[in-house]
């Protein structure tokens, strides 16, 4: 297990040396001029130059992207990569990447891991009741809400939030800068976002744990322990609850890592200052050192959150541990 | 609650007129339109009856847990003297499990995969009998103990799958046993389990029943598994009960024309082709939903009387002058005795030819079994077949009997082509095919051989007629253009027994004996020298069966195609086959003709085979030889003979160290073993017929 564990870790960081490669490549391909978009386009040719030279922009390409990764010195002279925790300087930012970009992140982190504190147990919860009895009321209303959610997107979701809790009551929000702002707490600023995106990813996660409490439901074994004696309850918490979670348990897990890359909606929608729009806005300007740290730590949580998946499966599969 | 509570004298179960239905969007169907029996304190009662006959139903409806769609609509189940269908949930609970205990028919899916079997156990004492903790462990590891699974403190941790399929159906029926209950169900508990370990278990209900005086409900579509622990048989035929008595009156006097056809269909372990016919029931069950007026199997029935048979309900009469034995039948009194029906004068029976069409020589399969799925060097050898030799004659059946894991299946594959032999050869007609991989046979290789499978729902393509499957073949075997294959379809339709026009069907619009019979047409269709039957009858009713059976000697006579059967089946290998291998761990331990490998001199594990095989007749007298552990993973195969680790005959540790010499007697009757032939000659045979 332990060899299984250290070989994932060790992919982690191959596909993480594969993407920083990919972006950096993909940049190449840009038809921004980088030195003409920082300095505007009053800036003349000497001056362009200048620039292009301090920042080794005329340098080829496989030895920016070594310079950058800290295997070969850069146009200073200096070894000084993302190897040595150097995640490079922003052209937009005109900043060292790691200046801002932990405070976008860390945003971002608040947000994702809010609505997935809330997902996650809610459609644990919600997913059982409504599988234990297939066919019932409550199981025909949840499917029914949860279809509703999910084929809403996020900013419709969001645009209707606002009406209603901005717009009409006003008792909410509409923006969520993170700062005491116009005598709004920062919870209440949260509520809208995270409520956008629980309604969008619960409805998936709660049809899943349905569709296999539904068929664990119906499993022999299921049976045995009506049949020993054992309450409704009993056989639901002690017999089929547990079954019926290892399959939808890693795609829980998995959504941890939709909500952190896919933000990116919300954040436009509430002006949240998160990792995403971040990324978008680099993207746009060609500023590969924020790109790369941002995609970098995006592969980081998915790669992470796979091997936390897989771990809680040998938890929870007996046939998986013992084999 | 109108009933007294129960007395130590009244019947533990009684079914009184019980009448069940399914509730479906059709609307009702009525399954059990009425069933009536009783059962005393530690009386057994064998179910028994083909597929759609109502046995798992009446068996669940004793426990009142028929599910959402499922009844019951009139009549009384009183369990003790108390109607679980009209009591309330919470007495219900109080029963099931405690006094009214059941036992699955799939043990491994009867079982919790997440939760170690002893904490399984331990639930059961902590609901019913208030048990703490501690105390339900104690219990749990008794009970282990005594349903003789060894090391129970160790088991007790384990998960259900690291358990074997014997290991885990004592953990049910120990399961079952753990608040002793009055009344035990078992839904075919032995289904899916290999001969000896069937045996074993069977062994165990017994000596439970004897020991807890529980009175058992045993359901099972084998006949030879209820002799083995009923002393009462049950008889359904669609939804009712055809026929009811002490076990041993039932089978020497059956009064049903059912019962009758039942017995007649199923071939006896110590009887053959030549000696013993096998008549299959005409006809198929009727679905619930038209069921015929009258009497439920006069369509079917050899002694019906239209008047009589045909205008109301059959009353059930008692048989005169016997001990509980009853029938549903009219005639009952007028038909005559029953007699095992012999075989025909002159019956189809190939005539051994000089020539051998498929000889094996030395044949070995060897499968490469990595260390572990990460580490990447190491690793082991497995050898699923190991250096096995036999001939098959034209126009003989050459069986290869065993359990699961002996290696029947992966000779099959070899044969095929579709696994190649790691070394040997195997000759078909003068050709090696052992090492030709099927996609490199040609034309005359592959009409040469073909298949017949075990399940003929998967081997048809349900999107495709059948006659596209049989027209297909014709094709690419014998070059036919698509007219011309189209006709020949036809023919083989009718060769196979079935309509012409059945060509134009597809698979699901036909029965499970009918799709089986496509299959053998399928596999005639190139006219082949050779082929090769893995468990072709195993997934039918007795009566298809038959059929099926009769079918393949029959085709056998007039084509001379050589026929390897593989089987688990004893009783079918006997009745069918000309030459038999013994195989166990990859080894043929035995080989020669029926009658020699069926008779001693045996082959230890051949002689605990006979003695395990279940025989539907109470008055064959059976050796009973208990197999002691588990058959040895095939990767710790032991250096000497493959069966020393449980034969019960070891000479000592020559068994262990040295494999056994080939002793050959002068009929060509070939036995591996240690133990000299003149000792094995002087072992006494398994089966006996009682004095007739």
């Amino acid at each position: 297990m332990t060899a299984f564990f250290a070989k994932r870790i060790g992919m982690l960081f191959f596909i993480m040396l594969v993407v920083s490669f990919l972006v950096f490549l993909t940049f190449e391909f840009s038809p921004i001029d980088l030195a003409r978009s920082v300095l505007g386009q009053f800036a003349t040719e000497a001056q362009l130059a200048v620039y292009r030279a301090e920042h080794c922009l005329e340098w080829p390409f496989l030895e920016r992207y070594l310079a950058w990764l800290g295997v070969v010195p850069d146009c200073k002279g200096e070894i000084n990569g993302i190897l040595q925790g150097y995640f490079g300087y922003s052209y937009q930012f005109r900043a060292d990447v790691d200046v801002f970009v932990w405070d976008r992140l860390g945003n971002s982190a608040i947000l994702a891991l809010t609505a997935f504190a809330i997902i996650a147990p809610l459609s644990i919860v919600l997913g059982v009741l409504a599988g234990m009895r297939e066919g019932s009321w409550f199981d025909r209303a949840i499917s029914l809400f949860s279809t509703i959610t999910t084929s809403v997107p996020e900013f419709g979701t969001g645009a209707i939030l606002l009406t209603i809790f901005v717009v009409w009551l006003n008792v909410l929000p509409g923006t969520t800068p993170l700062e005491e702002s116009g005598g709004w707490s920062i919870a209440s600023q949260l509520v809208l976002p995270v409520t956008t995106l629980t309604a969008y990813y619960l409805g998936y996660l709660v049809r899943m744990v349905r569709a296999s409490m539904v068929e664990v439901m119906a499993r022999p074994y299921v049976r045995t322990a009506i049949l020993k004696g054992l309450s409704f309850r009993e056989v639901v918490v002690k017999h089929a609850m547990r079954n019926a979670l290892i399959t939808p348990f890693t795609a829980i897990l998995l959504q941890l890592n939709f909500l952190f890359t896919s933000v990116v909606v919300v954040e436009a929608v509430f002006g949240f200052p998160g990792f995403g729009r971040m990324l978008v806005e680099a993207a746009l300007r060609s500023d590969v050192s924020t790109v790369e740290a941002a995609s970098l730590f995006a592969v980081l949580v998915v790669v992470t959150s796979q091997i936390a998946g897989d771990f809680a499966y040998m938890i929870l599969n007996p046939r998986i541990r013992f084999s | 609650m109108t009933e007294p509570a129960a007395t130590a004298t009244g019947p533990v179960l009684e079914l009184d007129n019980a009448r069940i239905s399914y509730f479906t969007r059709a609307g009702e169907i009525n399954v059990i339109p009425g069933i009536s029996f009783k059962l005393g304190h530690g009386e057994s009662l064998g179910l028994v009856g083909e597929s759609g006959c109502g046995k798992s139903t009446v068996a669940f409806s004793i426990v009142n847990y028929l599910g959402g769609a499922g009844r019951l609509t009139g009549g009384r189940i009183l369990f003790e003297g108390r109607d679980t269908a009209r009591m309330p949930a919470e007495e219900l609970r109080s029963i099931r499990g405690g006094k009214l205990a059941m036992v699955y028919q799939d043990p491994m899916s009867s079982l919790n995969p997440v939760i170690p079997v002893g904490r399984q156990l331990m639930e059961v004492p902590i609901i019913h009998l208030g048990a703490s903790e501690e105390e339900a462990r104690e219990r749990a590891v008794r009970m282990l103990r005594e349903v003789n699974l060894p090391d129970p403190e160790s088991l007790f941790g384990r998960y259900p799958h690291q358990l074997s399929g014997g290991q885990q159906q004592r953990v049910v029926i120990a399961m079952a046993l753990m608040a002793e209950p009055s009344l035990l169900v078992m839904d075919e508990p032995t289904t899916g389990l290999d001969v000896t370990v069937e045996a074993a278990v069977l062994d165990l209900v017994r000596e439970l029943r004897r020991r807890h005086n529980t009175a058992i409900v045993f359901i099972s579509h084998n006949l030879g598994t209820v002799v083995r622990v009923c002393d009462r048989i049950g008889v359904m035929y669609a939804g009712e009960l055809v026929e009811e008595g002490p076990i041993g009156e039932v089978f020497r006097d059956p009064r049903h024309p059912y019962t009758r056809g039942l017995l007649e269909c199923i071939p006896l372990l110590g009887t053959d082709k030549h000696s013993t016919a096998l008549v299959p029931i005409p006809g198929q069950v009727p679905p619930a939903l038209y069921r015929p007026k009258g009497c439920v199997f006069a369509p079917r029935c050899g002694f019906v009387d239209q008047a009589r048979c045909t205008t109301e309900r059959i009353a059930t009469t008692y048989v005169a002058g016997s001990q509980g034995h009853r029938a549903q039948c009219v005639r009952s009194a007028e038909i005559p005795k029953w007699r095992r029906p012999a075989a025909a004068a002159g019956a189809a029976v190939g005539k051994r030819d000089k020539s051998d069409v498929l000889t094996i020589d030395r044949l070995r399969k060897t499968y490469r079994q990595s260390a572990s799925i990460f580490a990447g060097g190491g690793g082991y050898d497995v050898n699923a077949v190991n250096d096995i030799s036999m001939t098959a004659g034209r126009g003989m059946t050459l069986a290869i009997v065993g359990e699961s894991g002996c290696g029947k299946s992966t000779f099959a594959k070899v044969l095929t082509g579709l696994e190649p032999a790691t070394a040997g050869k195997v000759y078909l007609e003068g050709v090696d095919i052992g090492g030709v991989p099927v996609e490199r046979r040609d034309k005359r290789m592959k009409r040469m051989l073909q298949m017949v499978f075990q399940n003929p729902d998967s081997t048809l393509n349900p999107s495709h007629s059948v006659g596209f499957a049989i027209g297909r073949s014709l094709r690419r075997l014998k070059d036919m253009g698509r007219r011309e294959a189209r006709g020949r379809s036809r023919e083989l339709m009718e060769t196979v027994k079935l309509p012409a026009d059945f060509v134009d069907r597809k698979p699901r619009q036909l029965s499970g004996g009918q799709k089986q019979r496509v299959a053998i047409a399928r596999a005639l269709a190139g006219d082949p020298d050779l082929v090769i039957a893995d468990e072709p009858v195993s997934a039918l009713d007795v009566s298809v069966q038959a059929a099926i059976i009769n079918l393949l000697i029959e085709l056998q006579a007039s084509r001379q195609t050589t026929m390897v059967f593989i089987s688990h089946d004893l009783s079918v290998v006997r009745y069918l086959a000309d030459f038999v291998a013994v195989m166990y761990l990859g080894k043929i331990v035995e080989y020669g003709s029926a009658d020699d490998v069926f008779a001693p001199p045996y082959h230890p594990y051949t002689e605990a085979l006979l003695s395990a095989a279940p025989i539907p007749d109470p008055d064959m007298q059976q050796k009973r030889i208990v197999l002691e552990g588990a058959v040895p993973s095939v990767t710790n195969v032991p250096a000497g003979c493959p069966f020393s680790t449980r034969c019960p005959r070891k000479v000592g540790t020559i068994c262990e160290t040295t494999p056994p010499p080939e002793q050959l007697t002068d009929t060509g009757h070939r036995i591996a073993c240690h133990i000299p032939l003149a000792e094995l000659r002087a072992v006494e045979p398994v089966i006996t017929t009682a004095a007739e």
